[in-house]
C-alpha cells in the first residue's frame, strides 16, 4: 500500500532531522515516559518502526490509537544519548495521519475533532487557546469550586486584578482586536491550518 | 560537574523587556502576571512593554496537532515583528509551554534557515509585516532568578517558619517545556534544575530534593483537554505527590503555569475521589508560582495578587511566614463588596 507514501511524508517534515538522528534502541526514552508507565505505549518501538520505513507498517501505525498516547511533556529529550525527540516524530506522525485522513479508524484520533472545535476555535475567535468564559465548570469538575466561582463570576474576579479585563488595550485577558484576530486568521489560512480543519471536519463526516 | 553546569548557564538580559502574557497564566492565576509587571517596574526600577496586539502563541493547538508547525511559527514570528515594531529586542515570556515553542523555532531556523525564510514570506503575505529575531529570549522566571538578591535584600518577609525558625520545606517543579525542550536555554536545564531552587533559597528556605522531582505534572494536552483522557493526567500528578509526601513539604513553587494548575487541582479532585491528601497533619500543599513566591516575600497582599485563586487553602502557608491578611477581603471584588464563597457551591466530582 504504497499510494499514500507515508515514509516520504514523514521525512519531509522539517522536525524529522532533529527528532530521528540515529536510534541505537538503549529504550531510555520508554523508561523515562510518563505515557508508557500508564497506556501500553513504548516509543522505542515507534522510533525502530518508522526508521524501518514499511508502509503497510507505517499505515496501520497511523490508523491506530498507538501515536495518540504521548503526553508531549519532551522528558524522552533530555535523556536519549543520540539526541533524538521521540515527542516530536509523534508530531510528525500525528500530522501526517491527520493530513491522509488515517487518524478517523482510531478512536483517540477521532478526538482530534472535539479538539479542534474547542482550542481551535477558541484562537481565532478570541485569540486565546483557553477562556474563563470557555472552561466550563460543568465539564470540569476536577477544577474545583474555586473555579466554579471565578468562571461564573468572571468580570468581578478578574475585574478586581485587573480594570483592563475583557476591554480593548493591554492588560489581563484583554479583549483582542479585530486586526489582531484578522491578522490570526489569515495566517491560519495562508499557512494551511484552515485546510487541515477542513481535512478533519471532512474526514470525520464520513 | 563544573564542564556540565557551563552547559546551563544562560544570558538574561538587564532591562528593556517585551513581556507576552499566557493564556492557563491568565486563566488561572489571573493576579500573577500583574504582580510580575509591578515587581519589574516598581521594586526594580526596570522597563517592561506589553503590547496590546500579541495573541496566544497557538501552544495548546500546536501540542493537540490541530495547529501545523508552518502555522504556529507564522504566529510567533507575528509576536516578534510587534516587538520589532515597538523597538524591543529582550523578549520575556510568561508561559512555559510558549517558552519551549518559541526555542524549538528558533532552533530549527538556525538550522533551516530556508523555514525561516518561509516563514516570513507566510507573515508577510498574511499580514504585510516583518520580523527580527529576539536579540535575547527569556521565560519569567528568569528575570526572578537574576535579581533573587536584589528582592532578597528588600524582601519584607523570609521563607521561614516564624515559630520554628527552620526554612520552610519548598518543593520545586519545573515546567517540562521550560527545562527539557531545550535544557541549554533554562537555568540548570532539567538535570540540574536551580532556576526556582535560586528563588527559594535565596529567599531563606530550603529546597525538598525527592525522587519524582523531574517527572511530568501530566497535562498532558490531548489527555486534560479531552475528559475521558484526564484518568492519565491525574495519575502523573498522583505520582509526583506521592514521590514528596514522605518529605512533607511545606509548599509547591512551579514556573509552568499548567503545572502549577494541576498540582493545585488535582490535590482537591484527589482529596474528594480518594480520600488522599499529601501535605503535613492530613492537609493539602498549598501551591504557588514563581511570580506569587516573589509576591509573598516582598510583602504584597495575598488577595490582591490573586492567591485566592488557587483550590488549596494558602492560609496555613501564610500563618507560617507570620503574613498579616484580612480573611473578609478574600472573595471580594474590586469595591470590596462580597463575590460569593466558593464553598458554598456543591460541586460533584465524577
Amino acid at each position: 500500500m504504497n499510494t499514500l507514501d507515508i515514509y516520504t511524508r514523514i521525512q519531509a517534515d522539517p522536525r524529522y532531522t532533529e527528532a530521528c538522528r540515529s536510534c541505537m534502541n538503549c529504550g531510555v526514552c520508554t523508561a523515562i515516559c510518563p505515557a508508557a508507565g500508564y497506556y501500553d505505549y513504548d516509543p522505542r518501538v515507534i522510533v525502530n518502526l518508522v526508521r524501518e520505513g514499511d508502509e503497510e507498517t507505517l499505515t496501520d501505525m497511523l490508523s491506530s490509537d498507538l501515536i495518540w498516547y504521548c503526553g508531549q511533556c519532551m522528558s524522552c529529550k533530555p535523556r536519549c544519548p543520540r539526541g533524538n525527540i521521540p515527542g516530536a516524530l509523534i508530531q510528525i506522525l500525528r500530522a501526517v495521519s491527520i493530513n491522509t485522513g488515517l487518524f478517523v479508524h482510531s478512536a483517540l484520533g477521532r478526538q482530534q475533532l472535539a479538539i479542534k472545535r474547542s482550542i481551535g476555535h477558541n484562537i481565532l475567535e478570541t485569540g486565546y487557546c483557553v477562556h474563563p468564559t470557555r472552561v466550563d465548570p460543568e465539564m470540569h469538575p476536577e477544577q474545583g469550586p474555586v473555579w466554579a466561582w471565578m468562571s461564573n463570576n468572571a468580570n468581578r474576579v478578574y475585574g478586581r486584578f485587573d480594570e483592563g479585563y475583557d476591554k480593548s488595550g493591554p492588560g489581563l485577558l484583554r479583549k483582542i482586536s479585530p486586526e489582531a484576530l484578522g491578522d490570526l486568521d489569515r495566517i491560519f489560512e495562508v499557512t494551511g491550518c484552515k485546510r487541515l480543519w477542513k481535512t478533519i471536519e471532512d474526514e470525520s463526516a464520513k | 560537574m563544573k564542564n556540565y553546569w557551563k552547559d546551563y548557564q544562560k544570558d538574561i538580559a538587564e532591562d528593556n523587556y517585551f513581556y507576552v502574557r499566557s493564556c492557563i497564566r491568565q486563566n488561572f492565576f489571573p493576579g500573577a502576571e500583574n504582580l510580575f509587571i509591578d515587581i519589574l517596574r516598581n521594586k526594580l526600577g526596570k522597563v517592561v512593554f506589553e503590547d496590546a496586539d500579541h495573541t496566544t502563541c497557538t501552544g495548546i493547538g500546536y501540542h493537540t496537532d490541530i495547529v501545523p508547525l508552518e502555522t504556529t511559527m507564522t504566529v510567533v514570528a507575528r509576536q516578534f515583528a510587534l516587538m520589532k515594531e515597538k523597538g524591543y529586542q529582550n523578549l520575556v515570556v510568561s508561559c512555559v509551554t510558549s517558552f519551549g515553542l518559541y526555542s524549538e523555532i528558533l532552533d530549527l531556523w538556525k538550522h533551516q534557515p530556508e523555514l525561516k525564510k518561509k516563514i516570513a514570506g507566510y507573515l508577510a503575505e498574511a499580514t504585510g509585516r516583518v520580523f527580527d529575531e529576539p536579540g535575547n529570549m527569556v521565560h519569567a522566571s528568569d528575570i526572578l532568578y537574576k535579581y533573587r538578591n536584589e528582592i532578597a535584600a528588600i524582601a519584607k518577609y523570609q521563607l521561614v517558619n516564624r515559630e520554628t525558625g527552620e526554612p520552610l520545606k519548598i518543593v520545586d517543579h519545573i515546567g517540562c517545556h521550560y527545562a527539557k525542550t531545550f535544557p541549554e536555554r533554562g537555568v540548570g536545564g532539567s538535570e540540574f534544575p536551580q532556576v526556582l531552587t535560586g528563588l527559594i533559597t535565596a529567599w531563606g528556605g530550603s529546597t525538598v530534593d525527592y525522587p519524582e522531582r523531574r517527572h511530568c505534572c501530566g497535562f498532558g494536552f490531548r489527555h486534560y483537554m479531552v475528559q475521558t483522557n484526564r484518568g492519565y493526567s491525574i495519575s502523573q500528578s498522583k505520582i509526583k505527590l506521592e514521590s514528596m509526601q514522605p518529605y512533607e513539604p511545606d509548599l509547591i513553587v512551579a514556573n509552568c503555569p499548567g503545572c502549577a494548575m494541576f498540582l493545585d487541582r488535582w490535590q482537591y479532585t484527589l482529596e474528594e475521589t480518594e480520600g488522599s491528601v499529601y501535605g503535613q497533619n492530613g492537609r493539602k500543599i498549598p501551591v504557588v508560582t514563581h511570580e506569587e513566591l516573589a509576591g509573598i516575600v516582598l510583602g504584597y497582599d495575598p488577595w490582591e495578587i490573586g492567591l485566592q485563586t488557587h483550590q488549596v487553602p494558602v492560609e496555613e502557608l501564610l500563618d507560617k511566614i507570620g503574613i498579616e491578611y484580612d480573611p473578609d477581603l478574600k472573595y471580594t471584588d474590586r469595591q470590596g463588596n462580597l463575590i460569593g464563597n466558593p464553598e458554598m457551591i456543591n460541586q460533584q466530582v465524577c
